[in-house]
């Protein structure tokens, strides 16, 4: 314990004395502000003894903490640690809320300003941190391990500053009072309840429903289907002897990797009243040419197709992790093979096939691009929230009511899935050896999913060869005549004198790929250490703690965006019409997969494997590196995959975030979508689904397979 | 210590994003099309010196991010674009007069720097119309539409699509439109017999166009300059300006309030309103009317000439509370009327 709250202390003694504490013009890089500490860079002492009085305060914090350390042992040295780290923060906070840019908060320090903090408020603030953290564990908590409560503390900071602090915006603006009157809860109840939002006309047939309940039918459809289809996918891949699996698996994650709108331009173009599958049936069968395809239904089957591989993914370790000695013993006690499926393995699936379902509702829920196409007059919440906010009368109020709802109905969910799982044990990978071979499906079984899930990738197949098709013709539909002009505006290169990107793409595409490859290690990581404190490590708040991991995810992009804006437009953090916003609304958006998937896979990792690690005097973070990590291959995996592509293909969260220095490559497609030129967006979207398939191959590549030490064998058929 | 070296990460991309944003040059938010948007500022860099960067975002998004920016603008100059959010943006000081000489331009574009005591000024002018799809038109054996009154002909049940006019700017100019010309009353009732024709209410503005361009529907209201660039595209389109007379947006340009880069901003609204810039919009496609009497239009735009202008009044239809009223009512007479048809 003294040995960490030592170095935290010189680490954060040193940026506070060295460090530049604004934001430096130029960059920490460029390494300007080592000449001499110029005007803007000067570390927090200089500013404190010249003028900025106020940076005294969060030194205080560590000055206790040097303090305790010369003087006391012990559970004495362990609160003094705690109390001065708390204190140092809130400080810190304190003076950065009080003391912004343009003003100051309180009219007592009128006229005082400061720019948004930089590398050395952020390493102080580390710092602070990690002493309240290692003094919480020298008080006991947390089993005693500095490593466990400082990634508690890390994890909790970064979710507030970036969750809750953002969100406490908008939300705050649902009890806003008509014409600035302050802020009630007069007006919130009634429109909560109001019932454009939760009518349920359409089931009783008198007409609309409200967009919360048509919300709450849609999530829960597409989240019924999308696991259904995604546990199918993954028995084919582990418990039958398919033999195109490869071939499968890359149509199965095409769809996520498609970028918005694109899915619903070729569902228009097939099924729309002029699609092609919609005449030729008119033509063949007489059949009456319909606008089925805009509403409830067209956005289903488009979030189908987009959603499903998400399932997948998350069903796909779960399946392959459940122990084979469990399916032989089974056998050998007289169960036939369907009674084994549906007793002994389907039950050790549900923490998958909870956690893909929480998934698929989520997403439903706040999927924007496939109602905002295929809807119709089929109003979801995203959607509505989205013109609360951009609309012609706009309605900031309404936008965080909606969201409310939507986050409401997230939480539901969310308890819905604890009850379900319950309190019951679902490992099955365990340090015994376990050599048995998986059971095989029974005939029904296996030719349910090849029936569900085969035609199902042919569809898919179709969809993405008329995407590609449609990137190399003139005008989709009606000119089919065979052209390479889309690609060359998009992605031209002139090479003379050098090489010139001259296409108009370029800028955006390489702008997506670069944010999208910082993003993604750090999401993952961020969510799966998540993912290892919430099933390995008990301490009070966990399932606060877990809910909170949810938020970003379940709040519509635009909310983000928005919030995003709001909060850190101005000091103390200010990040708007920079890369790294990007890079953080992606971590704290995309994160949550990475808790599910590895909250999934890790369940079924028996404890005994990280007791054993411990008994033979491994610390925890060694345990977590070379026994837990090892076994979370396909987690990590789904974890980088999901938040490296979902940065590429997101679209309403960035919107607002989108600067004219870090354009990204969707608000780019969807720019062209709006103009009307098809052309460039499919040639873009389809280069996009090129470089993302790639990606994931050689990430596949890179990280391989785990090794449980089984053979991996399938019963013979 | 893993966290130690994630957060070290996490500060290097911090670090190196914040200190590339720094660099000193004119932002720009663009609500055109994208290849105009592209164009302008490529010859703004080429003429001026100045460096520009650009990013492409529709006004309702413009407006909301202007909104949530205020007092410390990341942007400098918002260009292109219906009026009417301009017009709010003004209203509300998120705008900055720009002090540039306006009295070269058309009498609408200077009319809505007066309106707005020089905060937003008209770049470019669209006219509403319609657009039906031929090939579908002649299957369904119906006769092609001339007048707004048409819209409400039994015979187009279910074949019209329009925009929502409480997302879209597009349909709340529609509807100021046939308020000006039939009169407050005689308009809802028109309204809401269209709206029983009509099978949907898109959220976007220019959507209806392409649905009908593809066929979707057959019947769609919207700006003629994006009927044009459908039609021309290749779609079996008509084009037609309503008899009974027609209303218009108007395109506008704005410096936002509390820039650090006025001088440039300054430059830009200059250079957009200049004959030579507007010209060049026919290269990618623009046909929209510009608001410099000399600079060049296309052949096939619509000419403000030969179609029947309403008298647009800007300063009660663009006002919160006529707008407010106007909406309350359409979502109460008219909402319920369409979009039964699946």
């Amino acid at each position: 314990m003294q040995r960490t709250a030592k170095l935290w202390l010189l680490i954060g003694l040193a940026a506070y004395a060295v460090l530049p504490w604004y934001m430096v013009p130029g960059g920490f890089w460029s390494f300007g502000w080592l000449q001499a500490w110029s005007a803007d860079a000067r570390p927090a002492l200089v500013w404190a003894l010249g003028g900025h009085a106020w940076l005294l305060a969060p030194v205080i914090g560590l000055l206790g903490a040097a303090l305790a350390l010369a003087t006391t042992r012990g559970l004495a040295l362990a609160r003094a640690l705690v109390v001065s780290g708390a204190l140092g923060l809130l400080l810190m906070a304190g003076q950065g809320l009080a003391i912004l840019g343009n003003r100051a908060r309180f009219e007592a320090l009128d006229g005082l300003t400061q720019p948004g903090m930089g590398a050395g408020a952020l390493l102080v603030a580390a710092a602070l941190l990690f002493i309240l953290t290692t003094g919480i564990s020298g008080l006991g908590r947390g089993r005693g391990d500095v490593f466990i409560t400082g990634m508690v503390g890390a994890i909790v900071a970064l979710v507030g500053v970036f969750v809750f602090y953002p969100m406490s915006f908008i939300l705050i603006r649902a009890f806003e009072l008509r014409g600035g009157a302050g802020l009630g809860v007069s007006e919130f109840l009634p429109r909560f309840l109001a019932p454009d939002i939760w009518s349920i006309a359409c089931l009783l047939g008198t007409g609309y429903c409200g967009a919360a309940m048509n919300s709450l039918l849609l999530g829960l459809a597409t989240a019924t289907g999308t696991t259904i289809m995604g546990l199918a996918f993954a028995l084919i891949f582990t418990r039958t002897a398919f033999p195109a699996k490869r071939f499968l698996r890359v149509l199965t994650i095409l769809p996520i990797i498609t970028p918005p709108f694109v899915i619903g331009l070729v569902l228009i173009l097939l099924f729309g009243r002029s699609g092609t599958i919609t005449e030729f049936f008119s033509d063949a069968f007489g059949w009456e040419k319909t606008r089925w395809l805009y509403g409830f239904w067209g956005v289903w089957l488009a979030q189908m197709l987009s959603f499903t591989p998400i399932a997948f993914l998350v069903l796909i370790g779960v399946v392959e992790g459940v122990n084979p000695s469990v399916e032989e013993a089974s056998q050998t006690l007289d169960a036939n093979r369907w009674q084994t499926f549906r007793f002994v393995s389907l039950p050790l699936m549900r923490p998958g096939l909870a956690n893909a379902f929480l998934l698929g509702f989520i997403e439903s829920l706040a999927d924007f691009g496939n109602p905002l196409v295929l809807g119709g007059n089929f109003n979801v919440l995203s959607t509505e929230i989205y013109f609360a906010i951009v609309g012609t009368v706009a309605d900031p109020a309404k936008a965080a009511i909606l969201s409310l709802t939507l986050l409401s109905m997230t939480l539901g969910a969310f308890l819905a899935q604890r009850t379900w799982l319950g309190k019951k044990n679902y490992a099955t990978v365990t340090g015994k050896g376990d050599s048995g071979q998986h059971a095989g499906l029974n005939p029904a079984l296996r030719w349910a999913c090849y029936a569900l899930a085969l035609p199902w990738a042919l569809f898919t197949m179709v969809l993405y060869a008329l995407i590609m098709f449609g990137s190399f013709v003139k005008l989709w539909g009606y000119d089919h005549t065979l052209t390479l002009e889309h690609y060359r505006r998009a992605f031209g290169i002139v090479v003379r004198n050098g090489v010139h990107l001259t296409g108009s793409a370029w800028d955006s595409f390489l702008t997506t790929l670069t944010i999208a490859a910082i993003a993604a290690p750090l999401t993952a990581a961020v969510g799966l250490a998540t993912a290892y404190l919430l099933v390995r490590q008990k301490f009070a708040g966990k399932d606060a703690f877990e809910f909170s991991t949810m938020l970003s995810f379940a709040i519509p992009g635009t909310v983000i965006g928005v919030a995003y804006v709001m909060a850190f437009n101005f000091p103390p953090i200010e990040l708007t019409g920079t890369g790294l916003i990007l890079i953080i609304v992606f971590i704290f958006r995309n994160m949550p997969v990475g808790v599910r998937g590895g909250i999934a896979a890790m369940s079924q990792l028996d404890r005994s494997l990280d007791e054993a690690s411990v008994t033979l005097g491994a610390s925890s973070a060694t345990t977590l590196r070379r026994v837990i990590l090892p076994l979370m291959g396909p987690a990590i995996l789904a974890a980088l995959t999901y938040s490296f592509v979902r940065a590429i293909t997101s679209v309403s969260a960035v919107i607002f975030l989108v600067s004219a220095r870090y354009n990204m490559a969707t608000s780019f497609i969807v720019g062209r979508v709006e103009n009307g030129e098809f052309g460039i967006a499919i040639a873009y979207a389809a280069v996009l689904i090129v470089t993302m398939l790639l990606a994931i191959l050689a990430l596949q590549l890179l990280i391989g397979r785990r090794k449980l030490r089984r053979a991996d064998r399938l019963q013979a058929t | 210590m893993k966290l130690s070296s994630i957060s070290a990460i996490a500060l290097s991309t911090a670090l190196v994003a914040a200190g590339a944003a720094q660099a000193q040059s004119l932002n720009v938010v663009c609500s055109n099309e994208q290849s105009w948007c592209d164009l302008m500022a490529q010859n703004f860099k080429i003429d001026t010196g100045i460096d520009v960067a650009m990013v492409r975002k529709s006004t309702g998004e413009v407006l909301a991010q202007v909104r949530a920016e205020a007092g410390n603008p990341k942007v400098d100059v918002w260009w292109g674009g219906t009026g009417d959010p301009h017009l709010i943006a003004a209203n509300e000081g998120l705008s900055t007069p720009s002090g540039v000489d306006t009295s070269g331009l058309l009498g609408w574009a200077q009319n809505m720097a007066d309106m707005s005591e020089g905060r937003a000024i008209g770049v470019h002018v669209g006219l509403l119309g319609m657009l039906y799809n031929t090939e579908v038109l002649a299957e369904k054996g119906l006769p092609a539409p001339a007048c707004w009154r048409d819209l409400a002909k039994p015979d187009y049940k279910g074949e019209v699509t329009v925009s929502n006019p409480q997302s879209s700017g597009t349909a709340y100019t529609q509807l100021a439109t046939l308020v000006q010309l039939f009169g407050e009353d005689e308009a809802f009732a028109l309204l809401a017999d269209i709206g029983s024709n009509v099978n949907q209410h898109t959220k976007s503005g220019s959507a209806p166009g392409k649905m009908a361009a593809r066929g979707e529907t057959t019947i769609a209201v919207g700006f003629m300059h994006d009927m044009v660039n459908l039609k021309k595209q290749g779609f079996p389109v008509e084009i037609v300006s309503p008899c009974e007379g027609t209303g218009y947006e108007v395109g506008a340009v704005s410096v936002i309030n509390g820039t650090p880069h006025m001088e440039a901003a300054k430059a830009w609204v200059e250079y957009v309103i200049s004959p030579d810039a507007q010209s060049r919009g026919l290269e990618v496609g623009v046909f929209n009317i510009p608001s410099h009497p000399a600079s060049a239009t296309d052949p096939d735009a619509p000419d403000m000439t030969s179609v029947k202008l309403i008298d647009y009044d800007f300063a009660t239809y663009g006002a919160s509370e006529t707008r407010e009223r106007l909406l309350a009512r359409w979502e109460g007479e008219v909402k319920s009327k369409g979009g039964n048809f699946e």
